[in-house]
């Protein structure tokens, strides 16, 4: 398969609001049992061991009308909560049966409560996350928050999950890590082979499909795209860092590689890469999860930097690794977390004479000639001047 | 306004020594380079004010410092500085008002500078953006920090889990920590002491809360609870004075009570109480006033309020114990009530329409706030559902006074008592 | 007789309702809202009064013999002569306030020429005048200040031309002396004006009238003997707060507009309103009292205003909008209903290719998503359902309205009066009649 033919079913099932893959992935087997999940991250490997389907809740996008969502939320909040309460009640959600919601954010929190009280049939589990990062404090209240999720699941299933299973699970999802982390690799060496909203489409496709199935995809599309050519263009190479939560439209992104800028490193959908680096299989899997998410995961406004020296330390290394000459810094509007915390990674950044530009997106946003010329402006001057 | 500005204040002993006590803690803030104090700034949901104090440690609460700079109308002029330097204009204004102060001097409401903090302790309760806020500040002062993570109640209970996370927290950061921060060391039994009083003061404040029951309410539990809220919330849970005030307070509403009367406000005793609210929400700051104003000249009362339990739903049972004083604190931070979830929020809510005989339900929704506000459109349609009566939706900010508009607020609430006064006589035939 | 006045003050317009004892609706007013309320609700209220005599006329003329189905084109022509009448009487204040203010220092040296060229375009103007008022001509407005101006601009440049004077010193006089002037309400004489509107139509062109003007003239002077007995006003809309009324004579406009709807409609249970400056959601009972509100939160977006602002942005007319919209064939979604961001979403989606109807289409629904979420807000929508303001008048938004509304809440009876606008005051004057007639 080409990447392009790849790439076409990426977007098919981006597109597609009522979910029809995981649907049909339920449908195949009347036992299976879907579990709905919002950014940033959540231990995926808990669902899949439990013999459930994890599904990537990321908005309604900018495709989807939200005609109930709004009477939810006041204007002064973010988009992705209401197009969310728009998919449940549109019922577009009806065969998913738990959601989780991590610690991402008040509004998300928030909405655990809401779901609560607006789908009392669904089982909903607010998903806190330790930011204490000793392990024998902020490691093992961590476990045992696993332990009650996985409780939850097995009750819902009616199927107990050993170790084993878990130690499995943990398995297939460093294959799928590893090669989300080869793909970015490969983007920031050769960004015209692999477009940033290709590599964002793949990406995609993970919160719906199984697991398995989609690492089969990163394996083709890596095949694929090994033997392909496409032309190189003079872009700047950008970092994009604040979109870890509510998604930018699919045009957004194509409107920054389009105003001459290759984005080189992201933070868009974090759950596939969460975890750096491989979980160890050879220890309880609690811990190693744990462990994994206290030392080696990533950074991004929703947790908190232990020391003054940890902010922007991730950003400041992909910087370097990734060569990259500048950074956007694009938030969703009323993104707490990013917006809080994007003065203090612009000073960091700055110290290193790192350049950068701010903007403000909204899942639906529909007018890009601002964010094409802002971008292609920031292009031009890092040509000129670097 | 003039007229008003006219009428005398009346002002009863407990209000003066409310006071005092707020001016004595800037006075220790600010007198702390002479005394040699060590300063902790900490956030008022959760707070550990016992703790603090067994370190010797004064106690500054950033949030206050909003609270102050909004009342006196100087808040507009930091938030927009704090915007000028790069922080958005779509996230918390007590963080940029903070942040503004800073750039303007740091000056205390004495009028002196306040101190950089020795240490920050960032109690991480019921609201993201104290986390974002204090590593702001640690970003500007370089000094140590100590994060005391308090899980969220997202199931609605407290579990084991939670509080030996706290307790374990407590014991193997906040106080060694603390013990560095100001050479002093950790004795328990000084902790337990303290907590005995804490419960002393916090039983009182719990009757005087709940003596809006009465008919007339003897106290306005939203406007003017904020001042009943103001020692036991800030730097004096704990220590005696607080037990005092919350003894002369008692009484002063006894007797209030005893003559059928209302609560003071800043135009005077509130005897007209055509209309009983319960109130979700914290309230705007840069109009303060203004905005009691127009809830007291409709003949509006609150009875009930959950911004009055953002530093402990004390009426819901919770005492700080000195039995076991550290799962006790745990407790504490983790029963505030924005670290409750959405259907614990609307149970409560319910709760106190129905035991203070409540007329109606208003819902301040504050820009800044999303821990309160993310979801309170459902609460109100929940409890209108449950409790049948209609509820009201305001919407201001805290202390960014660009987002107090005095003539649309004014019009929903008019509208809204209006209704609830057509609603009472329903029953009148159209004649039309 | 006992007449019970509603007054409602919206950001753009102002409304009056005259009511009888018995509720029955005698007259209605309106006018621009300008900035000054005291002049806006005196107006309002002498338009309704004016349309209250018109009723009274209409009641008199009745039996006359001669008139039979010929009442109405007299009541006409009646009216039409009389605003003719009435606008000849500002047209004079308008020109003695001209030439006052042109005795300004100045235009000391031009004081002469400009009184010259002031008199000189008001001749021009009153002969303009009548052909403004003959019977089947569509006037654009019907107030004074837009339809005076537009030609005092035209006639006055030529004015000036030919006698060398500088056009600015006219238009300045001119700016000046119309805010004076429309700030006086007109004079309120209609025993004058009446009979010699009444003589204008029995000698114009094009009318068979068998009764004589005498005969008729009995029955309007009768009419216009009854004393009009302002027995109690109530004020209501977002200006209410600035009427020189006691408190007990001010109701908030949600519960004027529950009322009003309820009046128009008595099965009425949900009151959807798009004004100017805010959109509602009212729910009431069968009665009319308003059981549960909501309004839009502070954001203003998809109100009113919103599709003046879009007018604006396409230089188009406010009312040529919805025929454009219904226009469409296609789906275009539009994100932003936000005030600020529209016009530039606008452009950007004309610069790629989109139609402007679809776009207008696209705009009409995101406003009327804004108010289904706000109804939802408010408690939904029941039978029957009314919506009143501005936004009823357009094709466009009320065909996107009743769609919505049938997807989310099923069938339902989908009221709009075309004197809609009229609603708030409507129940304001109810409210003034029960404080007077259920207090006795």
């Amino acid at each position: 398969m080409s990447t392009a033919d790849i790439i076409k079913r990426c977007e098919a099932l981006y597109e597609d609001l009522h979910f029809s893959a995981s649907r049909e992935w339920k449908a195949a087997d009347p036992g299976r049992k879907v579990i709905g999940y919002m950014p940033v991250y959540v231990p995926v490997e808990l669902i899949h061991a439990a013999g459930m389907l994890p599904l990537g809740i990321m908005g309604g996008g900018d495709q989807m009308e939200v005609i109930h969502g709004d009477a939810y939320y006041q204007s002064y909040i973010c988009r992705i909560p209401r197009s969310t309460i728009e998919l449940g009640i549109a019922k577009r959600l009806d065969f998913v049966d738990g959601m989780l919601f991590p610690s991402i954010c008040d509004v998300i929190r928030n909405l655990s409560g809401m779901w609560k009280l607006m789908f009392p049939d669904t089982y909903v589990r607010y998903i806190d996350v330790p930011q204490n990062y000793k392990d024998d404090i902020g490691g093992l209240f961590y476990q045992q928050e696993m332990r009650e999720l996985l409780e939850g699941l097995e009750e819902l299933s009616g199927r107990k999950v050993s170790d084993d299973d878990l130690r499995n699970s943990i398995k297939v999802y460093n294959e799928n890590r590893a090669l989300i982390r080869e793909i970015y690799k490969q983007r920031s060496a050769e960004p015209w082979k692999i477009p940033t909203a290709e590599l964002y489409l793949l990406a995609r496709a993970g919160m719906v499909l199984p697991v398995e199935e989609h690492s089969d995809m990163l394996r083709e599309y890596l095949e694929a795209v090994a033997i392909e050519d496409k032309p190189k263009r003079d872009n700047c190479r950008v970092i994009i860092n604040g979109s870890f939560c509510e998604q930018p439209p699919l045009n957004l992104i194509k409107s920054i590689e389009m105003s001459g800028c290759y984005i080189v490193d992201d933070d868009y959908i974090q759950v596939n890469r969460w975890l750096k680096e491989d979980v160890p299989t050879d220890i309880n899997p609690f811990q190693a999860l744990a462990s994994a998410f206290l030392h080696h995961s990533a950074d991004t406004a929703a947790k908190y930097a232990e020391t003054e020296e940890d902010v922007g330390k991730q950003l400041l290394e992909s910087i370097r690794e990734n060569r990259a000459e500048g950074v956007i810094f694009a938030a969703p509007s009323f993104c707490d977390p990013a917006l809080l915390w994007r003065p203090m990674l612009a000073d960091k950044i700055s110290e290193h004479n790192v350049p950068y530009i701010s903007f403000k997106y909204a899942e639906n946003s529909g007018q890009m000639a601002p964010i094409r010329e802002q971008a292609g402006t920031f292009a031009d001057s890092i040509k000129l001047w670097s | 306004m003039s007229n008003q500005a006219q009428t005398e204040v009346i002002k009863e002993p407990s209000m003066i020594m409310q006071k005092e006590l707020i001016a004595s803690n800037y006075d220790a803030l600010t007198s702390s380079g002479e005394t040699g104090k060590k300063v902790v700034s900490t956030f008022v949901p959760g707070n550990l004010n016992e703790l603090i104090r067994c370190f010797d440690l004064v106690n500054n609460l950033p949030e206050i410092n909003a609270i102050n700079n909004g009342m006196r109308k100087k808040s507009g002029g930091m938030i927009m500085d704090a915007e000028k330097s790069g922080h958005s204009e779509d996230v918390c204004t007590y963080v940029k008002s903070d942040i503004g102060m800073m750039s303007q001097g740091n000056i205390a409401p004495n009028g002196k500078p306040m101190p950089r903090p020795d240490v920050l302790l960032l109690s991480y309760t019921g609201c993201y953006t104290f986390m974002k806020w204090f590593e702001l500040l640690r970003h500007e002062y370089h000094c140590p920090t100590l994060m005391l993570q308090v899980p969220y109640q997202g199931d609605g209970k407290i579990t084991r889990n939670m509080v030996e996370y706290v307790v374990k927290q407590l014991k193997e950061v906040v106080i060694p920590g603390l013990e560095e921060v100001s050479g002093v060391k950790f004795d328990i039994d000084r902790l337990r002491e303290m907590m005995k009083r804490s419960a002393q003061a916090e039983d009182d404040l719990v009757w005087v809360l709940e003596s809006a029951k009465h008919k007339p309410s003897p106290i306005d539990a939203y406007f003017g609870a904020v001042y009943y809220m103001g020692p036991i919330f800030t730097a004096f849970r704990g220590t005696q004075q607080a037990v005092d005030y919350y003894k002369v307070l008692r009484k002063e509403i006894q007797a209030r009570i005893d003559k059928g009367q209302g609560p003071i406000t800043p135009e005077g005793e509130q005897t007209d109480q055509r209309y009983r609210l319960v109130v979700e929400g914290p309230p705007n700051w840069t109009s303060f006033r203004e905005f009691w104003k127009l809830f007291y000249d409709e003949g509006a009362v609150v009875v009930a309020s959950t911004y009055s339990k953002v530093g402990g739903l004390y009426d819901q049972g919770f005492r700080h114990s000195p039995d076991n004083p550290l799962e006790s604190l745990a407790e504490y931070c983790l029963g505030c009530y924005t670290n409750n979830n959405m259907p614990q929020r609307v149970d409560l809510i319910e709760q106190y329409m129905n035991e203070y005989e409540a007329d109606g339900f208003l819902t301040n929704s504050i820009k800044s706030c999303n821990s309160f506000a993310a979801g309170e459109l459902l609460m109100m349609r929940e409890i209108e559902k449950r409790t049948g009566k209609p509820g009201a939706f305001i919407e201001t900010d805290l202390v960014d006074p660009r987002y107090f508009s005095h003539a649309n607020v004014k019009n929903r609430l008019e509208s809204y008592f209006q209704m609830i006064e057509q609603r009472r006589g329903g029953s009148k035939p159209i004649a039309a | 007789m006992k007449c019970f006045i509603g007054i409602d003050l919206g950001s753009t317009t102002t409304k009056a309702v005259v009511m009888d004892e018995t509720g029955a609706q005698l007259g209605h007013g309106i006018t621009n809202s300008r900035s000054n309320y005291d002049t806006a609700s005196a107006v309002a209220k002498q338009e309704a009064f004016i349309d209250t005599r018109l009723t009274l006329f209409r009641r008199g003329l009745a039996g006359v013999a001669g008139l039979e189905g010929k009442v109405d084109e007299l009541i006409e022509g009646l009216e039409r002569n009389f605003r003719l009448e009435q606008f000849l009487e500002q047209l004079q204040d308008l020109q003695d306030t001209c030439l006052k203010n042109g005795e300004d220092l100045r235009f000391a040296k031009i004081r002469k020429a400009l009184a010259e060229s002031i008199d000189e375009t008001f001749v021009r103007l009153r002969e303009k005048v009548h052909g403004l008022y003959a019977p089947g001509v569509e006037r654009k407005s019907d107030f004074f200040r837009d339809l005076a101006g537009s030609q005092y601009m035209q006639l006055a440049e030529a004015v000036a031309e030919e006698s060398g004077l500088p056009f600015d010193a006219m238009l300045n006089v001119y700016d000046k002396s119309i805010i004076e002037v429309e700030n006086r309400p007109p004079a309120g004489d209609m025993i004058g004006k009446f009979p010699r509107a009444l003589h204008r139509v029995m000698t114009e062109e094009g009318h068979d009238f068998k009764a004589d003007e005498d005969s008729v003239a009995a029955p309007i002077k009768t009419a216009l003997d009854v004393e009009i007995e302002e027995t109690y006003v109530v004020g209501t809309g977002y200006g209410r707060v600035r009427l020189p009324f006691p408190k007990e004579h001010i109701r908030s406009e949600i519960l004027c507009h529950g009322l009003g709807a309820h009046l128009m409609y008595p099965n009425t249970r949900t009151v959807l309103d798009i004004g100017g400056q805010d959109t509602k959601g009212i729910q009431v009972d069968d009665t009319g009292i308003v059981v549960n509100f909501q309004m839009n939160d502070r954001c203003a977006a998809g109100c009113g205003r919103y599709l003046g602002y879009i007018a604006d942005e396409m230089n188009l007319g406010l009312h040529e909008l919805g025929p454009l919209a219904m226009k469409s064939t296609k789906n275009v979604r539009i994100n932003s209903t936000c005030t600020v961001f529209a016009g530039a979403e606008l452009r950007d989606r004309l610069s790629l290719g989109e139609k402007r109807e679809d776009i207008m289409a696209g705009l009409h629904r995101a406003i009327i998503l804004r108010a289904m979420s706000i109804l939802s807000r408010s408690g939904g929508v029941e039978d029957e359902f009314t919506f009143t303001g501005g936004v009823a008048k357009n094709e466009a938004a009320v065909k996107e309205l009743r769609k919505l509304v049938e997807e989310n809440y099923g069938e339902r009876t989908l009221n709009i009066n075309p004197n809609s606008i009229y609603t708030g005051a409507l129940g304001g004057a109810e409210f003034a009649r029960r404080a007077v007639m259920e207090a006795a």
